[in-house]
């Protein structure tokens, strides 16, 4: 007996090699590491230095010093940032809405079998593909004063007598504007939420269907709760780009006429590197922040909410 | 009160053409099953009886209504969908009472109907409960009472046992059966599985690229199929088929291939006289074979050897080679037989089928 | 499907589908057209009598060679697609190897960190601009091609992570597991097994980081000064322009063939294109 557990004592373990690269904590360490200097230099560093900036009196050539947030009670005193305040609100309400109902029916549209289906789809989403500032251009060139080809067809059909100066009243401006970015915006959710119809099984509208439900009723109460969820997180990344959006009204307007449609981003540049008061422009672009943060929050809750019922 | 007469009916899908003058009268409160391989048409019928479907040619009444152009809504259906179709974001409850609801009955109304509907299927429990959270079975259920809560003039099931497992899908048929019983409501059924359509139907649509190929009563599909395919289609394990030769013997119809040679029976002499010198196909069910003894007459026996022998316990089944066919006889289980054993079987004259081996049409 | 009568489905379908079409594609055809349309036949005030927008008798490629010759095109075209590729190759080199990390790997923070990612995700460059332009200045890397390259990956690599945690926790476990069965660390394992299967999400991953990356414009503005270091898009917005001066004819052209790389590698790849897209708001 005793022969038998010696034995047992002295088994044979095999010697394990030490690899660092089998245990998962290294191997994520190693795996995540350029992810996070890339984004610590880039993304954290920038709004550390960003927070220092908006209470200094920097400027380009001048360092500055420490004073405290003055920069931001001179930007509760500016009326032209106030106006962008509002015009982002504005602005990004108006396309949001818009950019939905249009993508959503251009999706519903878009999901159903017929001839050239893909072909239609991809050049739907020319839109969204071609660099912003270059399509813009084209919108810019479309609603110019004198050669404007759309004064000209309302002109043809007889809507109006004289030319309309898009871009140079304010309101107008604002309004193009608008129409520029729910071009663009309308391919990413009609392709989103095309993607999103999909997922709901055709059964489910066939059912309602035979329990008696009209076409608006199928969609009321089966595909638009359904579709809810990814909704959503479109809705999510189209508010936040549109919120913090540069490329349109730069080219557009440049925030004139007057100041009048400036957003967050363009007033920021125009502060910050036009004028070159650094602080201050840092202090425009980081009042955005709050507003992102609540947004987002707000979102997501929601989107758990709706996921989690 | 519900017929639904289907006259002449054909589907095309582009170029394909799926079902193909289809002709059907169901009688109010019978159990019709449409079996068939899958493509053979019988899902897009049903479909456009439901009215998902628009109807390519002929007709589809609903007591003497033609109900072509009316939108699946007004048609006064209910259907059960293969997977069940249950709408995820609305309980148990809330899935019983859309289709009330899109009909704007009154609140108390639509309680008393999903409560009668949940005691008959026993899911009083789940009412509260999301889609996700219940069982396959119970999903079932829940799919038939918001079809049983409607009171509809016709019941559609588009197979609905076959996202079950093999044991539920035998309880969900019989209760299947006795909720047909009590409730009495004309019910058409959807299903590739033979054994389904024998139980469940009173009346058995076997259908095949589009054709209908035979309608009766399950034992008449049993007893006297009308071609090849269907009775090879219905029963279980399949009829066996050898190709043969009709020979005319000095007036006697015969039959022979390498394995066998076979005396026609006297009730089927008149009719393989025509086909005297032509090949033919002969049809015997494995239950209709049995261990030759002496009192088998010599001219409707055969030799085969044993290849595989299935023991199931009730029956032993034999996988058998006789001459260039194969064979299978259910067999008593009390056979003492090994593999490669060569043994001799007797057939039952009154349960032979032939069938013309160019038009598979039974004889 | 639920079919209706012929006319229903053209009144309700068909017409409203061509007429967002038309609308969607319309300043494509703009572009166009201006690009080839002679001075004489742009500058025409919109009523005049001879106006005739949608088409010109005289196609030019005068403000092609203008490009081309009075500017410094070629040379942006040059800089945006070397940008565009470096910092696509970083973004999915990291973002492969995150994404993996994040969805496969048990270790602590795994969550958060997953979390974090989609947060830096959703920050918009337009935040960050001005103390990141000085950042660049103190890196010395202002007004090269280095300071698109590296901070273009601020937002791609977000990107890249969230659209590769979905496509790898896509792919079973056991193939992972009967490799390191087999014999393969869990390093072989990733490099020989998953990515090899995760191919299609690399391709969507990197077409749209790439076209992201076209399609930027703000770092460019701001940290490129030279003519010959911007990009098409900054280039064409600076160079085009002259005070109250707008080259149309050479802007459109500018504005064409600047977008013709990007269409072109959205025409190969509109399937991993749209699977990216509808992959990344999945979530």
């Amino acid at each position: 007996m005793a022969v038998t557990a010696l034995g047992a004592g002295t088994a044979r373990r095999p010697v394990v090699r030490l690899r660092k690269m089998e245990d998962e904590r290294w191997l994520a360490l190693a795996l995540l590491a350029p992810t996070a200097i890339l984004l610590g230099l880039f993304i954290a560093y920038p709004f550390a230095e960003g927070v220092m900036l908006s209470l200094s009196s920097a400027r380009v050539g001048d360092p500055g010093k420490f004073v405290g947030l003055k920069n931001f009670f001179k930007l509760a005193d500016d009326n032209i940032f106030w106006t962008s305040v509002w015009n982002t609100f504005w602005y990004t309400g108006v396309t949001t809405v818009f950019k939905l109902a249009l993508g959503l029916w251009l999706a519903m549209l878009l999901n159903r079998h017929f001839r050239g289906k893909a072909i239609v789809r991809a050049f739907v989403l020319l839109p969204f593909i071609i660099p912003t500032v270059l399509s813009t251009f084209a919108w810019k060139w479309m609603f110019d004063p004198t050669f404007s080809v759309i004064n000209w067809t309302l002109f043809k059909v007889g809507l109006i007598s004289a030319r309309i100066n898009w871009l140079g009243d304010a309101d107008l401006a604002m309004a193009s504007i608008m129409v520029v970015n729910i071009w663009r915006g309308v391919p990413f959710f009609a392709i989103s939420l095309l993607a999103g119809l999909q997922t709901i099984s055709p059964e489910l509208n066939e059912a309602a269907a035979i329990d008696g439900a009209r076409p608006w009723n199928r969609f009321w109460y089966v595909t638009w709760p359904l579709l809810l969820p990814v909704t959503m997180v479109v809705m999510l990344f189209s508010v936040i780009q549109t919120f913090a959006d540069f490329q349109l009204v730069y080219v557009m307007t440049g925030g004139g006429p007057a100041n009048a449609t400036h957003l967050f981003a363009t007033y920021a540049y125009q502060i910050g590197i036009v004028s070159g008061l650094l602080s201050e422009g840092a202090a425009v672009s980081l009042a955005m922040f709050p507003f992102l943060f609540v947004i987002v929050v707000v979102q997501l809750l929601y989107i758990r909410r709706v996921e989690t019922r | 009160m519900a017929e639904v007469t289907v006259r002449k009916l054909n589907k095309m899908f582009d170029t394909t053409h799926v079902v193909k003058d289809v002709d059907l009268e169901i009688r109010d409160k019978e159990f019709v099953v449409f079996v068939g391989p899958s493509g053979c048409g019988k899902t897009t019928t049903l479909r456009m009886i439901a009215g998902l479907e628009a109807v390519t040619s002929g007709e589809i009444l609903i007591d003497d209504t033609v109900v072509n152009e009316v939108p699946p809504m007004d048609r006064d259906i209910a259907m059960v969908f293969q997977n069940y179709a249950l709408y995820p974001h609305m309980s148990v409850a809330g899935n019983m009472a859309f289709g009330l609801k899109m009909r704007k009955f009154a609140k108390d109304e639509i309680d008393k109907r999903i409560k009668r509907a949940a005691g008959i299927l026993g899911i009083d429990e789940l009412l509260h409960r999301k889609p996700r959270q219940l069982s396959g079975g119970q999903r079932q259920r829940v799919a038939l009472g918001r079809a049983i809560v409607r009171d509809p003039k016709v019941f559609l099931f588009d197979e609905p046992l076959s996202n079950l497992d093999a044991k539920l899908r035998v309880q969900m048929r019989v209760e299947l059966k006795k909720l047909h019983e009590r409730l009495a409501v004309t019910s058409i059924y959807v299903t590739h599985d033979q054994v389904e359509a024998m139980t469940l139907g009173d009346r058995v649509v076997v259908m095949k690229d589009g054709w209908v190929q035979q309608v009766g009563e399950p034992l008449e599909l049993y007893n006297t199929p009308a071609n090849r395919f269907v009775a090879g289609f219905i029963g279980s394990p399949a009829m066996n088929f050898a190709d043969v030769n009709v020979v005319d013997r000095g007036g006697t119809m015969w039959i022979e291939n390498p394995g066998m040679n076979v005396r026609v029976p006297d009730h089927l002499q008149a009719r393989m006289k025509p086909h005297a010198g032509k090949p033919a196909t002969l049809g015997v069910r494995p239950e209709d074979l049995h261990i030759a003894t002496d009192a088998d007459p010599a001219d409707l026996t055969f030799t085969g050897e044993i290849e595989v022998l299935e023991q199931l316990g009730s029956e032993i089944l034999l996988d058998m080679r006789a001459g260039n066919s194969s064979v299978v006889a259910s067999v008593e289980p009390t056979l003492r037989a090994r593999v490669h054993d060569k043994i001799k079987l007797g057939m039952n004259p009154a349960r032979m089928h032939f069938f013309d081996a160019a038009t598979e049409a039974a004889i | 499907m639920i079919e209706g009568a012929i006319w229903r489905r053209w009144v309700f379908s068909n017409l409203p589908l061509i007429l967002f079409v038309v609308v969607l594609l319309f300043p494509f055809y703009w572009m166009i057209i201006t690009t080839f349309r002679p001075d004489g036949e742009l500058y025409r005030p919109w009523n005049a009598a001879n106006n005739m927008p949608f088409w010109t008798n005289k196609p030019t490629l005068e403000h092609i060679y203008y490009l081309f010759e009075e500017t410094n095109f070629a040379r942006w075209m040059f800089n945006t697609m070397l940008i565009a590729a470096a910092s696509t190759l970083i973004s999915l080199f990291c973002g492969v190897l995150a994404g993996y990390a994040l969805a496969r790997l048990n270790f602590p923070w795994a969550g958060s960190l997953g979390t974090l990612i989609f947060i830096t995700y959703l920050v918009p460059q337009t935040l960050l601009f001005i103390p990141l332009a000085e950042i660049i200045r103190d890196f010395r890397l202002g007004d090269t091609p280095w300071s698109l390259i590296l901070t273009y990956p601020t937002f791609l690599i977000p990107f890249c992570t969230w659209l590769m945690m979905g496509y790898f926790k896509a792919i079973p476990k056991e193939l992972e597991e009967c490799a390191r069965i087999d014999g393969a660390s869990r390093l072989k394992a990733m490099i020989y097994i998953i990515i090899p299967v995760a191919v299609p999400g690399i391709l969507s991953s990197g077409i749209i980081a790439f076209t992201l990356s076209w399609n930027e414009f703000i770092y460019a503005l701001v940290f490129l000064s030279s003519p010959d270091q911007k990009t098409v898009a900054v280039g064409v917005t600076s160079e085009l322009i002259r005070g109250d001066v707008f080259f149309w004819g050479s802007l459109m052209a500018g504005a064409l063939l600047g977008s013709i790389p990007v269409a072109i590698v959205y025409s190969f790849f509109v399937e991993h294109y749209v699977s990216g897209l509808t992959g990344s708001v999945k979530g």
